[in-house]
């Protein structure tokens, strides 16, 4: 079996791995750096459960190859929190009920976290367009858009004091 | 003091936080796929690519050369050990690898076991089977037809009929039609679906080495009712079997039944002695299993010419595909179909269905609700809007006039059900009011004159959940009662184990709700523990509305032990008669006397280490309960629709549910569950159909075409809730999970054929595509 050295940044750490030219990135992250918060829904680039930050964009990492994101930097669901302290938009599902069996949520939090850095004051549609790429089957989406926007107005707040 | 108020304990009512968000939050659940053993094996599985075929000839050798491939299992192995058929629910059986012929496609023909997930898949693309196709039935109106090949030679009766049954009353419905003003008759189809959560299912099976132990990880809604049919068909007794079901990515019913896969697993881990993950492709589960509905129906009203409904009548057919793996109660074959009077008052009905098979994959599973009602549902609801049609009435109008009067409750309905309690017109009043019905249909006039298509639509709902008195529901034999434990330790904390099963409910925060309210502990230091048979008690499971009016009385039931034995350790402690005692703000006081009384915490600490001469130390209960009735939920729903004359797409505009599930426990999870549930509803009213074509091709088997609703087309949905608790709930709740599946269906479309009922559209059956409207839109010449 042919493999190819891999080296990616996720979540602040370099790992370099050896692996088959064909193993997904989704893959790659769950089974060999153990990261099992992305997770996967479909075979068909649909659902987005799979969703992380790929030099801050968000991609669905099932379909790419691991070799692909090879030199890049990498954000997956375990590198939201700060420690103990939830980033807004962990805390925006929390007090938003913005999830119910949690599946979809890492993938949602990512796609909303990289909305949110470009787009500081979404309006619902907006928010709406930018997980359209993810499906929830459980919560009907209208509490994961209250979630996004109270994130939102607690980044804008903690901007403001920064600036201040 | 400690804190004794329902809102600082986090009790009924309270829209407490959920207690299982943290873990969800940090990406630290723990799925099925993201169990890892050491040593474990990968299985994945060969499909049929034909819906009907004898299977000449396999070959492994191929597969068995790639590299890491270990096995492959085909049915003639599993023949040799018996386990070639498994029982199903519905006490049919169902192959767990065909021996000689396939059923369906996508059926399971072969597993390959193999050390890695890629290897697996090498080699089930490597394995070659050869077929001899066989005339292939896909309509079930065909498969009773004379002619048609017999689809289960291996059954004793050759037809294609599974069941009939009946309820209601034939002679006296066959009376008020002859006598009737009015007669109005729809065939509708409510077609095949799916639930697909967006986990699929799969399972890990471990046996021990030393001792023998299978314990078996698997995504199930009902672990101990799984562990005992392994039990049944392996003869392993029940210590040797344990089922864990880890955090699951949503159930709806599709993981009640056991899939051929996860039995094949486990026969690969005992026969390897290795850990054996199995996990399905969305493709795989898309493809072969937990199907829902495909019901057949002709339904009639009876009605008297001012709009006064005098009975019902409905003739059904139910495709069940190749085996009948539905999920009922055993004496129900098709389900709490007989509810199909809902909410109104008739003299009498007559319901009947017949069960076929297709060479289709098992259907009658689930999709958030699997006794039937959903199909129920949306028939009545549909024919009262047709009545409302045919005779000119206000579909508000229509309903008032005909529903069950609240001071008729308990109501004993024509099919033999007893609804426990409603309040139907406050319902519908409030969603009428709330969502501004007169102004709407101002609207909706103005918009006709300007060529506008728009509709309002109503569904006024009667659900039936909880199943259920034991007297009448189990699955094969056991009692459908479910189950509670509760253990208070000594520093006044409580852990709660239940026999249901959470999917993303909240049980984890709403069951530690109950005994917060019940004993006066604060929801922070209650854990709830369920999903494994070594540690939580008995029970059926979670599907169809049950945990809460069976498992959640339950958990009310064992606190209200505990308080008992709580208020003789009281009275032991403030040296008074226990009679002298009353439970006053959550915590016991002597009568006339506040400044005296115990907490939970205190006499938590006294029954470890300070109880009275001759009473058990330890504080702790068990409950068992068998609920005397089903409960029924109700609703009034309001969708608002406009619809697009160039293209045929409907937009739902607004859509108002006003739910009644009794007590609330948690506004926000109630809330949440409603959202879910209409969500769940819109998706096959406008988006989602598994269909076939004539040789039992599969159309719509990924989600580039099977769509799921997505937040662009859900609309933002609108709430409230009217409360008219259960009476024999002992904490007057209903349950809620299904209930906005089971209304909003008919409301949409309700509302799209009012939009077009001016051009004389009267019925349009499920999914209401753009397609779809744009056909009829052009045939009336109405399209842009
Ligand atoms: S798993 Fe990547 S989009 Fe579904
Ligand atoms: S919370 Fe279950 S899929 Fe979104």
């Amino acid at each position: 079996m042919q493999t190819l050295p891999v080296t990616v940044t996720v979540n602040g750490d370099e790992h370099t791995a050896e692996v088959e030219p064909r193993l997904l990135l989704v893959h790659f992250i769950r089974e060999n750096l153990g990261l099992t918060g992305t997770h996967i829904g479909c075979d068909t680039t649909s659902c987005g459960a799979c969703a992380i930050l790929y030099d801050g964009k968000p991609i669905k990492s099932c379909t790419m190859f691991a070799v692909q994101a090879n030199g890049h930097d990498l954000q997956t669901v375990e590198g939201l929190a700060n420690g103990p302290t939830l980033h807004p938009i962990q805390d925006g599902f929390f007090q938003e009920h913005g999830l119910q069996c949690g599946f979809c949520t890492p993938g949602m939090m990512m796609v909303a976290s990289a909305l949110l850095e470009q787009n500081p004051a979404p309006t619902d549609l907006e928010i709406r367009e930018a997980i359209s790429g993810n499906l929830c089957r459980c919560t009907g989406y209208v509490n994961i858009v209250r979630s996004i926007q109270h994130a939102a107005s607690a980044m804008r707040a903690e901007e403001s004091v920064a600036a201040d | 003091m400690a804190t004794t108020t329902t809102e600082q304990l986090g009790g009924y009512g309270q829209s407490v936080k959920r207690k299982e968000d943290p873990r969800f939050l940090r990406g630290k659940g723990t799925y099925i796929d993201d169990i890892k053993l050491p040593g474990m094996l990968y299985m994945d599985i060969v499909r049929s690519p034909f819906a009907h075929a004898k299977i000449t000839n396999i070959t492994t050798q191929p597969a068995l050369d790639i590299p890491g491939v270990l096995a492959v299992i085909t049915g003639k192995d599993l023949d040799a050990a018996g386990l070639a058929w498994m029982p199903t629910l519905m006490s049919d059986r169902q192959m767990v690898l065909p021996v000689d012929t396939v059923m369906y496609q996508m059926q399971e023909v072969a597993a390959v076991i193999a050390d890695s997930r890629y290897a697996a898949a090498d080699g089930a693309a490597a394995v070659e089977v050869d077929y001899e196709p066989l005339e292939v039935v896909v309509d079930p109106f065909k498969a009773l037809q004379d002619d048609a090949p017999i689809l289960r030679p291996d059954r004793e009766i050759k037809s294609n009929r599974i069941f009939h049954w009946e309820a209601g009353d034939s002679a006296a419905t066959d009376k008020a039609f002859a006598e009737a003003d009015v007669v109005v008759e729809q065939d509708m189809y409510i077609p095949r679906i799916h639930v697909a959560s967006i986990e699929t299912c799969g399972c890990i099976a471990q046996v021990d080495e030393v001792s023998g132990k299978l314990t078996v990880w698997m995504t199930t809604q009902a672990p101990h009712a799984i562990r005992t049919v392994f039990s049944l068909v392996s003869g392993i007794p029940e210590t040797k079997i344990r089922v864990i079901s880890p955090d699951i990515g949503g159930g709806f019913g599709g993981k009640v039944p056991v899939y051929p896969g996860y039995v094949i697993a486990v026969v690969a881990a005992l026969t390897t002695g290795k850990p054996v993950k199995w996990i399905e492709d969305r493709s795989e589960n898309l493809q072969a299993d937990s199907f829902a509905r495909d019901y057949h129906m002709k339904a009639r009203l009876a009605a008297t010419q001012d709009g006064t409904i005098k009975a019902l009548d409905v003739v059904t057919i139910a495709d069940h595909g190749a085996f009948d793996a539905a999920a009922n109660p055993s004496k129900f074959p098709a389900g709490l179909f007989s509810i199909a009077t809902g909410s109104y008052d008739l003299e009498t009905a007559h319901v009947e269905v017949d069960g076929v098979y297709t060479n289709k994959p098992p259907g009658g599973v689930a999709y958030r609700c699997s006794f039937r009602v959903t199909e129920a549902v949306h028939m009545i609801e549909r024919m009262v809007d047709i009545l409302a049609d045919e005779i000119g009435a206000d579909a508000a109008e229509l309903r008032f006039k005909n529903f069950i009067q609240p001071d008729q409750f308990p109501y004993k309905s024509p099919t033999g059900w007893e609804y426990d309690s409603g309040n139907y017109p406050a319902a519908l009043q409030k969603a009428l009011d709330q969502i501004g019905y007169q102004d709407l249909l101002r609207e909706q006039q103005e918009k006709r004159e300007r060529g506008e298509l728009m509709g309002i639509g109503i569904s006024t709902f009667t659900e039936i959940v909880g199943a259920g008195p034991s007297n009448t529901f189990d699955i094969l034999g056991i009692k459908m009662f479910d189950s509670a434990e509760i253990r208070i330790h000594p520093t006044g904390s409580a852990i709660v184990r239940i026999g249901v099963q959470t999917q993303g409910q909240g049980h984890e925060t709403t069951f530690a709700q109950i005994v917060a309210d019940e004993l006066g502990l604060p929801v922070d230091n209650i854990i709830v523990e369920h999903g494994d048979t070594d540690t939580a008690p008995y029970g059926l499971g979670t599907y169809a509305s049950r945990s809460t009016p069976t498992a959640g009385a339950a958990t009310a039931m064992a606190a209200r032990k505990i308080r008992a034995k709580a208020k003789e350790l009281a009275a032991h402690l403030l040296e008074v008669s226990a009679d002298d005692l009353e439970w006053v703000d959550h915590k016991f006081q002597v009568k006339g006397s506040p400044g005296s009384s115990k907490s939970m915490a205190e006499i938590a600490f006294a029954a470890y280490t300070n109880h009275p001469q001759g009473m058990e130390a330890g504080l702790e209960a068990v409950s068992y309960y068998d609920p005397p009735n089903l409960t029924f939920p109700f609703g009034a729903y309001i969708c608002v629709v406009d619809i697009d004359r160039g293209t045929g797409m409907v937009k739902i505009r607004r859509f108002l549910a006003i739910d009644d599930c009794g007590t609330v426990i948690n506004p926000m999870i109630v809330e949440g569950q409603i959202h879910g549930g209409l969500a769940m509803g819109m998706a096959p009213a406008l988006l989602e159909e598994i269909s076939y074509d004539e040789h039992g091709n599969i159309r719509g088997g990924t989600f580039m075409d099977y769509l799921l609703p997505t937040a662009m087309e859900t609309p933002a949905w609108e709430t409230g809730r009217t409360v008219t608790p259960s009476p024999h709930h002992p904490f007057g709740a209903k349950g809620v999970g299904e209930s906005a599946t089971v209304g909003a269906p008919p409301a949409i479309v309700n509302a799209v054929v009012d939009a077009l009922s001016h051009l004389g559209v009267r019925h349009i059956d499920i999914p209401i595509t753009p397609w779809k409207v744009y056909k009829i839109l052009e045939e009336h010449g109405a399209a842009e």
